[in-house]
């Protein structure tokens, strides 16, 4: 076990400094994609870390993105990025801690509802906010950060939230969200602050996601609230992370890459039917592989005496 | 059994629950004292499970006290009454199937305050394991256990917690003779360890060997109390299980 976990920890290390070299290899091409590759991987892995084992279907990313995204537009002219990008977690983790100590109560379905409506609300608040108070719409953002720079953070980025994911699986809180999983009731029973744990969660996860929008923020010279709240975000961290698994640690980069690289071509093919193609795929995802390809692999890693019950997301 | 305060581990008063136009508990009072075992009997629907989900904090109350040792707990979150010293198994019952026995055991102490040491908490799993017929099973998922053995895990997980009141729903039901004196043994074991337990059974010949006394429910109502030999000579009690679940099972 020892043996295997430091051998996984010396892999993905070597990962790690193989990857840091992509912005070398000077192709602007590859370093834009290696760009989208990472940022919707922490995306579909931070969704996974509250959906897996809480099995709450969250809308809600594109909200905390367009919030790390817009903290950025504001205040990267003015204050030290170090700063900035902790002004933006902060911000982040406040939102959702109050909107999971008010929705997490919510059954699933009018959770889901509420996280779409969220995304919604936040950016006309923004709008509203801009129009009547600042009188702009949509702002320059001239930060010194190159996409080099960009691709870094969000390496780092990737690092730390599967550090923290394999943490977590290894914690107290993990332990109570796999029991909050298998029978919230009994979860109770146990002792578990259920509400707590799942708005623990759900903050830490959203806390990321914040992170991403504002580290991403800089790879646009101009914002809109239309730009940093861009729903379609929510529907393709959903659908890469349902595909990946998301009752695994590992599962959501499974669907990450693969279907970055697709819709990046599929954009680009076909800008105009694109948003129908993606209901498909998704259609496609939940009658095929209802457990992700995580759940394939274990399948066929199963062996016939005992079943695979292990679960590393928490 | 004495019933002064200081020995009252539960006490209820003016309990009641509605579910839309249906009372399923209506103004129920009782109290248990301190290592006693409690029945509750009453024919299907007359609201013992309804009682039990009362005091463990699943439902919550319309009206009444509920009072844990002394703290009244009516409106409190389950979890803070679990974490106060109330343990329960459910009538349909409940594992955690996804994880193996020892998982399902540390559950159930894993949480508790203050906090149990991890090498108390082996200690603890291994010495239950045991005592609920489940030694050497502890890595087995509990999905693959049979009904019997996923009814002894439930339990484990209950008592894993060092429960002061443990309330049992319907805990011997489906049990074969046999193992219906081994659970006979195990609950009164418990009561031996000075776990105060409320006893929802139908299984009669459990009910006389285990309860000190009994109260009837029906139709929400509490009919009758007292001494269990006396309660089940009842007259009122006879005709309330008439036509409902036969005097022994
Ligand atoms: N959640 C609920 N919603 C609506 N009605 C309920 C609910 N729970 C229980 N009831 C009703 O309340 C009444 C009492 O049910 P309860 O389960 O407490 O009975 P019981 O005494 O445990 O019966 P049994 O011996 O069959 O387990 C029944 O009529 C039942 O249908
Ligand atoms: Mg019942």
């Amino acid at each position: 076990m020892s043996a295997k976990t430091a051998g996984l920890g010396v892999g993905a290390l070597a990962a790690l400094v193989l990857l840091a070299f992509v912005p070398r290899l000077g192709n602007a091409y590859y370093l834009a994609l290696a760009i989208s590759l990472l940022q919707y991987t922490v995306l579909a892995t931070a969704w996974g870390m509250f959906s897996g084992p809480t099995r709450y279907v969250s809308l809600a990313t594109t909200a905390f993105f367009g919030v790390g995204a817009y903290t950025v537009a504001v205040l990267g002219e003015i204050l030290p990025w170090p700063l900035v990008l902790l002004i933006a977690a902060a911000l982040g983790a406040i939102v959702a801690a109050i909107v999971g100590l008010s929705t997490l109560r919510l059954s699933g379905v009018y959770f889901v509802i509420f996280t779409f409506g969220l995304t919604e609300l936040i950016r006309q608040l923004v709008v509203w906010f801009e129009v009547n108070k600042s009188r702009v719409l949509g702002r320059y953002v001239f930060v010194d950060i190159t996409q080099a720079d960009i691709y870094w953070q969000l390496l780092g980025l990737t690092a730390a939230v599967f550090l923290l994911g394999w943490l977590i699986a290894r914690s107290r809180l993990g332990f109570a969200l796999r029991v909050i999983g298998e029978d919230e009731t009994v979860a109770t029973h146990c002792g578990i602050n259920t509400t707590f744990a799942k708005v623990a969660l759900f903050t830490i996860s959203a806390t990321v996601m914040t992170l991403v929008g504002a580290i991403m923020a800089p790879r646009w010279t101009y914002i809109e609230p239309s730009i940093a709240f861009n729903s379609m975000i929510s529907f393709q961290v959903l659908i890469m992370a349902l595909l990946g698994g998301a009752h695994r640690l590992w599962g959501p980069v499974l669907g990450a890459v693969p279907l970055t690289l697709l819709f990046e071509l599929l954009s680009a093919r076909f800008p105009n039917t694109f948003t129908i193609i993606l209901g498909c795929i998704f259609l496609l995802i939940v009658y095929m592989l209802p457990r992700g390809v995580a759940g394939l692999f274990e399948k066929l890693s199963t062996t016939p005496g005992g079943k695979t019950t292990e679960r590393v997301a928490a | 059994m004495s019933q002064d305060t200081a020995t009252r581990v539960l006490e209820v008063e003016g309990l009641r629950r509605a579910f839309g136009g249906l009372v399923a508990v209506n103004d129920l009072g009782f109290a248990v004292g301190q290592g006693e075992i409690m029945g509750l009997l009453g024919p299907n629907g007359s609201g013992k499970t309804t009682a039990l989900n009362l005091i463990s904090g699943v439902l919550r109350s319309d009206a009444g006290t509920i009072r844990l040792m002394g703290q009244n707990i009516a409106g409190l979150a389950s979890y803070r009454i679990a974490r106060l010293g109330l343990a329960r198994t459910f009538q349909l019952v409940r594992v955690l199937d996804g994880m193996d026995c020892r998982e399902n055991i540390k559950a159930g102490l894993a949480f508790q305050k203050p906090h149990v040491p991890a090498a108390e908490a082996e200690v603890r799993i291994d010495a239950l394991l045991d005592r609920v017929g489940l030694a050497g099973h502890d890595r087995r998922p509990a999905a693959d256990l049979t009904y019997i053995d996923r009814k002894r895990l439930e339990l484990a997980r209950a008592l894993a917690a060092k429960p002061r009141l443990l309330l049992l729903d319907e805990w011997l039901a489906g049990l074969n003779p046999s193992e219906l004196t081994v659970g006979i043994e195990l609950i009164r074991s418990l009561k031996a360890d000075g776990i105060t337990i409320v006893l929802v059974e139908h299984v009669m010949s459990a009910v006389r060997a285990l309860c000190d006394r009994c109260i009837v429910m029906s139709s929400g109502r509490k009919i009758a109390e007292g001494a269990t030999a006396d309660v089940l000579s009842d007259a009122a009690v006879v005709k309330a299980y008439l036509g409902g679940v036969a005097a022994d099972a």
